[in-house]
């Protein structure tokens, strides 16, 4: 058979998980910013731009679990395992920042509660999940297929920057995203938020892209050897444009779109820069996809599903976008 | 107490806490999608009424479902790493096409159904709510799919230790798959109904929103009064395929110790695994071979006829399958007595039959909860029926420590969560259907309305 399954499997689950991060990315970083809105007026509508979607965001979530439990059984259980407290906690974090989105509306005198059972709920969940992302790309110790690695693994001076870095990163499409979908009092002081926010951020991916070479010889060589460096050196480069062109339209007035999907692009540098560090391994440092990979029996059943299903999804899911699309209304979601 | 006990402890707390939340919701998407086609074909107002009501309701159920359904995808890879690693290749795809055909699809459409009253038409609202009600039984399919094919494993190999995936067809459709499924989504149907039958008798019983709540009534009690019957022919045909699949199982949930024939059907007992008999128990002879096996000379496989290895906790099935029989026996009471009622014309005025309503409204999730204890638990001491122990399937160098504090966390926030949840729900129901506008009993709120699932009259 000449069609490499684990390599499309991988390149699946490597779009679900980056769908989920750029989709929770901005729903989540709106919780980020929750306390820092100018008033509750604000705070009302900056939910509700996310209110009718952040369900179907978060099942992408659910599909990388899945997706990756069918397709490289190896790998979820070493990665979930060794990651067994963060993992927890950031599930806490989601329950208690989703179940906000319903009970916030419901509650009389309690709702400054769920207003900080949201805010806390989507910091935390953001800020594990960047402490999961560092812990994935610093690499597990694992028996073959089995973690053999302690309970505190993950805990490293890199894995809790990265799990900063990783709230920055979400408030900033939060930020962005809110100057798409807000106006007048609001939108400026998201503008001015996301200008900060930018510029924490690139900072962040400078620190990342500097301290991930130095985990492993193997990513210092293949970024740092010629000609590697002439070949790679585009990504450094669009980072440095995306960030020049994110400030411009960010300082004028004019701008709604823009910030937003200029934002998206310096995540899907970032992504394919830490892709490009890690790559051919599922289980860093050592286990690759081929290695890691269910049965074709297994892969080729659900490639069914990827290949017909996920058009579907994303077009019904675009669609349901395409309604509540524009500026959110001073009165919300009425009926 | 070890990672593997406090994993199975903290696997059953989070399965049932979640199970609630579907076992409502998938009755109740259904019955939105009937309420509003039953506004969009005889535009009665009251049927409108009754979709709002109901949807407020909905929301806040099928959101607590989701937060609850996504820590269930990620439990088998921290606690049960062996398992995914040996049956992923064969639970992965089930799960995923879940997540792909039921979840995006709920997921996608949900905002629109909650949201888009005033963004789309009304042919366009109902497909949506249709959507979302296809979503959760496409959900219980998958699902059910895959726990029963750990109750009855078919259509693979077992090789290097890895269960690897020969016939999907027989892998969907396992052996107990079908018998199961109806059982599930049979009682989902079920618990809604007692649910809304037990809203609308309390609200009867205050006398508030009468036209409203009789329609409720009256759908809820007729619901009962057919599926209650159903129910007993599918839970006969998933007790049949138990005793031919998993005799171990039925032994257990009988609390039969000697294979025999012609036996007696036990009501009470107190099953004592040491000593290997049943205390105190009162029999009706005869009667436990004729439902279990259609024969009154029909035998029954004992436990005795099983090493203790094999054998399930007998005291927890044996209990946990009578209180379902029980709530099931209590549903088809409500549906048949309501629906003689209603035959008469009495339903609406039938107070003492309110209050029967009334105290069967939890029979239903009761009856989910201890159907899939027996199911569980009766399946031990194998995660994979035959094929792999629970105890080998536990993710390998868990500490307990860490189980421990997880567990924790998860009974402290669950239990805030879910508090808060029934309070706001029991709020809403109370409320009733004729809800005055939110501003009412909350003035402040007016001028920036509640903007997630608004709780006033529609605009």
């Amino acid at each position: 058979m000449s069609i490499d399954l684990p390599l499309i499997w991988a390149g699946i689950i490597v779009v679900g998980v980056f769908m989920y991060v750029l989709l929770d990315g901005f729903d989540l970083g709106i919780g980020i910013l929750f306390p820092f809105a100018p008033d509750d007026a604000a705070r009302d509508k900056m939910m509700n731009s996310v209110a009718p979607i952040w369900d179907g965001n978060e099942t992408w979530l659910v599909l990388g679990g899945a997706g990756l439990l069918a397709a490289f059984p190896a790998a979820y259980s070493i990665i979930l395992s060794a990651l067994y407290l963060p993992l927890i906690v950031m599930l806490l974090g989601l329950t208690f920042r989703g179940v906000a989105f319903e009970f916030r509306f419901k509650a009389n005198t309690s709702r400054y509660l769920w207003d900080r059972s949201f805010q806390f709920g989507s910091l935390i969940a953001t800020f594990t999940q960047g402490v999961v992302l560092g812990a994935f790309v610093q690499g597990f110790h694992h028996d073959g297929i089995t973690h053999t690695g302690g309970p505190f693994d993950w805990l490293t001076p890199f894995a809790l920057m990265t799990g900063v870095a990783l709230v920055a990163g979400y408030a900033l499409l939060g930020a962005t995203w809110l100057v798409m979908k807000t106006e007048g009092a609001l939108q400026a002081w998201a503008r001015k938020v996301s200008v900060t926010l930018l510029i924490a951020v690139t900072i962040f991916i400078a620190v990342v892209s500097l301290w991930v070479p130095f985990l492993e010889t193997d990513i210092f060589q293949r970024w740092f050897t010629w000609p590697n460096l002439l070949y790679l050196s585009p990504v450094p480069l669009a980072v440095l444009v995306l960030f020049l062109y994110l400030v411009r339209a960010l300082r004028r007035d004019d701008t709604h779109v823009q910030p937003f999907v200029l934002t998206l692009g310096l995540f899907a540098l970032s992504y394919l820069g830490l892709g490009i560090s890690l790559w051919p391994n599922v289980v860093p440092p050592n286990l690759s996809i081929w290695t890691a990979s269910s049965p074709p029996e297994s892969q080729g059943f659900l490639l069914w599903g990827a290949v017909f299903i996920v058009p579907m999804v994303i077009g019904y899911t675009g669609y349901s976008y395409w309604i509540f699309r524009g500026k959110v209304a001073d009165d919300g979601y009425h009926h | 107490m070890d990672a593997l006990l406090l994993s199975r402890l903290q696997f059953a707390f989070v399965i049932a806490y979640h199970i609630l939340f579907p076992a409502f919701t998938i009755g109740l998407a259904s019955y939105l999608a009937v309420l509003e086609g039953l506004w969009l074909v005889t535009g009665r107002e009251r049927f409108r009424t009754l979709y709002r009501f109901w949807l407020r309701i909905f929301a806040v159920s099928f959101g607590m479902g989701v937060v609850s359904g996504i820590v269930m995808s990620f439990q088998f890879g921290t606690n049960w790493a062996r398992l995914s690693t040996a049956a992923g290749p064969i639970l992965g795809p089930l799960l995923s096409y879940e997540v792909l055909t039921a979840f995006f699809l709920e997921a996608g459409f949900l905002g629109i159904m909650l949201f888009g009253w005033n963004k789309v038409g009304k042919g366009l609202h109902y497909f949506a709510t249709c959507m979302v009600a296809l979503g959760t039984l496409l959900s219980t399919f998958w699902i059910i799919s895959a726990n029963s094919w750990m109750q009855t494993p078919d259509g693979f190999a077992l090789i290097d230790g890895k269960f690897v995936p020969v016939d999907w067809w027989r892998i969907v459709f396992n052996p107990s798959f079908p018998y199961r499924l109806a059982h599930m989504v049979l009682a989902a149907y079920l618990t809604t109904g007692m649910a809304v039958a037990g809203c609308a008798a309390w609200l009867l019983l205050k006398r508030r929103a009468i036209e409203e709540s009789r329609t409720m009534l009256l759908m809820a009690v007729g619901l009962a009064a057919v599926l209650a019957p159903l129910q007993m022919v599918a839970g006969d045909a998933s007790g049949l395929a138990v005793g031919r699949f998993q005799p171990a199982k039925l032994a257990a949930l009988e609390a039969r110790w000697e294979t025999a024939k012609r036996v007696p059907l036990t009501l009470f007992g107190l099953p004592n695994a040491e000593t290997e008999r049943t205390d105190y128990a009162i029999e009706v002879p005869v009667l436990g071979s004729i439902i279990l096996t259609h024969d009154p000379d029909g035998e029954v496989k004992g436990l005795k006829d099983f090493p203790r290895s094999e054998r399930p906790p007998v005291w927890i099935v044996f209990w946990s399958f009578r209180i379902m029989v029980a709530m099931g026996l209590l549903m088809l009471a409500v549906g048949l007595v309501g629906g003689a009622l209603a035959l008469a014309g009495r339903l609406g005025t039938s107070r003492w039959f309110h209050r029967l309503c009334l105290v069967a409204a939890p029979s239903g999730f009761i009856a989910v909860v201890m159907g899939w204890v027996t199911a569980e638990v009766g399946r031990q001491p194998y995660v994979i029926y035959g094929q792999m122990r629970t105890a080998d399937a536990v993710t390998p160098f868990l500490p307990a420590g860490s189980v421990l504090t997880t567990l924790l966390l998860f009974i402290v926030s669950y239990a805030i969560v879910f508090t808060a949840g029934a309070y706001y729900m029991f709020r809403l129901l109370q409320r009733g259907p004729e809800a005055p506008p939110d501003g009412a009993d909350h003035p402040a709120k007016t001028a920036r309305r509640p903007l997630s699932m608004p709780e006033g009259a529609p605009s």
